[in-house]
């Protein structure tokens, strides 16, 4: 019996050698790839969002621990195959028309990756009609959509305004964050879901696209 | 001497929007005199947030503050129509905020700014985005600085704003812009740096203590201005030392004037 704990508690220590030993014993008492990544990596991913979210991780714990995640990855992938590396849900996220801003889009996409989601990171200043080619291109599940500037708030709804007009609305859940945006304003323009912080976009991207 | 401007009147905080959605003259009235009482030099004022409302609430903000500023305004708005209605409804010689290297902003500010008298705050940011290195800042800043030359805007009367970026998402964050604002400043010893703090410490814990010790580094780089809330006396105190500590304060008067009013405490 592996102890996925060890391997949760490295993880949320951002204990990237201790991780790494952890995983390549597992690999050599024959445990399943796939077993490794869900149950230990993208499991302990989980708490590190939720310990983010409630404020007992910070960013740059955060990105440890992703980089600690990441190159445990690259040891699992020659053993993951087809059923074990099953690609999770597609998402797509970018920032809307207008804005420059990435690096909570970006924190936010690292922490969808590192929660096995398939994240499609699009990049900043993307129009309406991009985000609806996107959504159509890689079958997305969830769209992820982000501003920091109350002058580009009003994208997010033009956005939300070409997925419905793409008749692909009911198709695709759609998440809006930055600093600027409220729960109050997804309802406002329709959206399914908002997040204040990386943690919790990525769960509720989860659970959405479930 | 340090140039604080004042951040508090915006109607992206929500006592500021509700006040301005209520036309709460009052309330405006006594933050503008409160910042002006704790130091303020400019009083940045940002009518922005209730989308379709820019317009009237700029004039009834303007309306209301002018009256009682005792400090020039720096007038807050990406739209050249606002400033220009601004423009005309100020006494002091205001500052604008902004102009960047942003394609569309570029072009919609350039003919605005054109033969006018005013400070100007400068972004350091382009279509590619934010700037990934100190001299990065660097040629942005000197593009601005020329560009704006050309309309008539003296070196002295720009503001650059570097563009600070959160030190959690990359340990050299810090380093790279006050790299660049020494940079700057040796090539342009006039022109003056400006721009807000607190992303310095965005996703990290007791994040004041991070921004009122950035402050006092980037002062010594060459910073003279920031966009910051007047009312965190904490910062404020330590701008008026550091400004002490790096020569602007002659006989440390203003030091000392703030720790007989209680503005300074160990």
């Amino acid at each position: 019996m592996t102890d996925f704990n060890a391997m949760t508690e490295a993880l949320v220590a951002c204990d990237a050698v201790k991780l790494t030993d952890l995983v390549n014993s597992a690999l050599a008492a024959d445990v399943p790839a796939g077993d490794i990544l869900n149950n230990g990596l993208i499991a302990g991913m989980d708490i590190v969002g939720e310990k983010m979210e409630s404020g007992d991780m910070f960013i740059p714990e955060v990105l440890m621990a992703a980089q600690a995640m990441g190159a445990c990855v690259e040891i699992l992938k020659p053993h993951l195959g087809e059923d074990g590396a099953a690609a999770g849900a597609s998402v797509i996220i970018g920032t809307v028309k207008g804005d420059l801003h990435d690096i909570g889009k970006n924190l936010v996409a690292m922490m969808m990756e590192s929660a096995g989601l398939t994240v499609h990171n699009l990049g900043v200043d993307i129009a309406p009609e991009n985000f609806v080619e996107e959504i159509k291109a890689k079958s997305a599940k969830v769209v992820c959509l982000s501003a920091l500037l109350t002058t580009t708030m009003p994208a997010m709804k033009q956005t939300v305004d070409a997925i419905v007009e793409a008749g692909l609305r009911d198709e695709v859940k759609i998440l809006v964050g930055g600093a600027p945006v409220t729960q109050a304003f997804a309802d406002e323009i329709g959206a399914d879901g908002f997040a204040a912080d990386a943690g919790s976009a990525s769960k509720l991207a989860k659970k959405l696209a479930a | 001497m340090f140039e604080v401007i004042g951040e508090r009147i915006n109607t992206s905080r929500k006592l500021v929007q509700a006040a301005v959605a209520d036309r709460d003259a009052d309330y405006i009235i006594d933050d503008v005199k409160k910042q002006q009482d704790a130091g303020a030099t400019y009083i940045d004022v940002n009518a922005g947030a209730r989308i379709g409302h820019e317009e009237e609430d700029m004039k009834w903000l303007l309306d209301t503050i002018q009256p009682i500023a005792t400090v020039p305004l720096t007038l807050d708005s990406p739209d050249p129509a606002i400033l220009e209605m601004a423009f005309a409804m100020v006494e002091k010689t205001p500052m604008i905020n902004s102009i960047s290297l942003e394609k569309e902003r570029f072009d919609a500010m350039m003919p605005f700014l054109d033969g006018k008298d005013c400070k100007v705050i400068a972004l350091c940011m382009d279509d590619a985005g934010m700037p990934s290195s100190s001299d990065d800042i660097l040629g942005r800043a000197k593009t601005l600085v020329a560009e704006l030359n050309k309309i008539g805007i003296g070196t002295a009367n720009i503001y650059v704003d570097p563009l600070v970026q959160p030190i959690s998402t990359d340990s050299s964050k810090g380093v790279m812009v006050l790299d660049a604002v020494r940079a700057i400043k040796a090539e342009f010893p006039e022109v003056h740096i400006t721009g807000g703090l607190s992303n310095i410490s965005y996703g990290l814990p007791q994040r004041h203590i991070i921004n009122r010790t950035f402050v006092t580094l980037m002062m010594d780089a060459g910073m003279d201005s920031a966009i910051i809330d007047p009312l965190d006396s904490k910062i404020m105190a330590s701008i008026r030392t550091a400004d002490m500590l790096l020569g602007h304060d002659q006989f440390c008067m203003n030091y000392l004037k703030g720790t007989r009013d209680g503005s300074i405490v160990s």
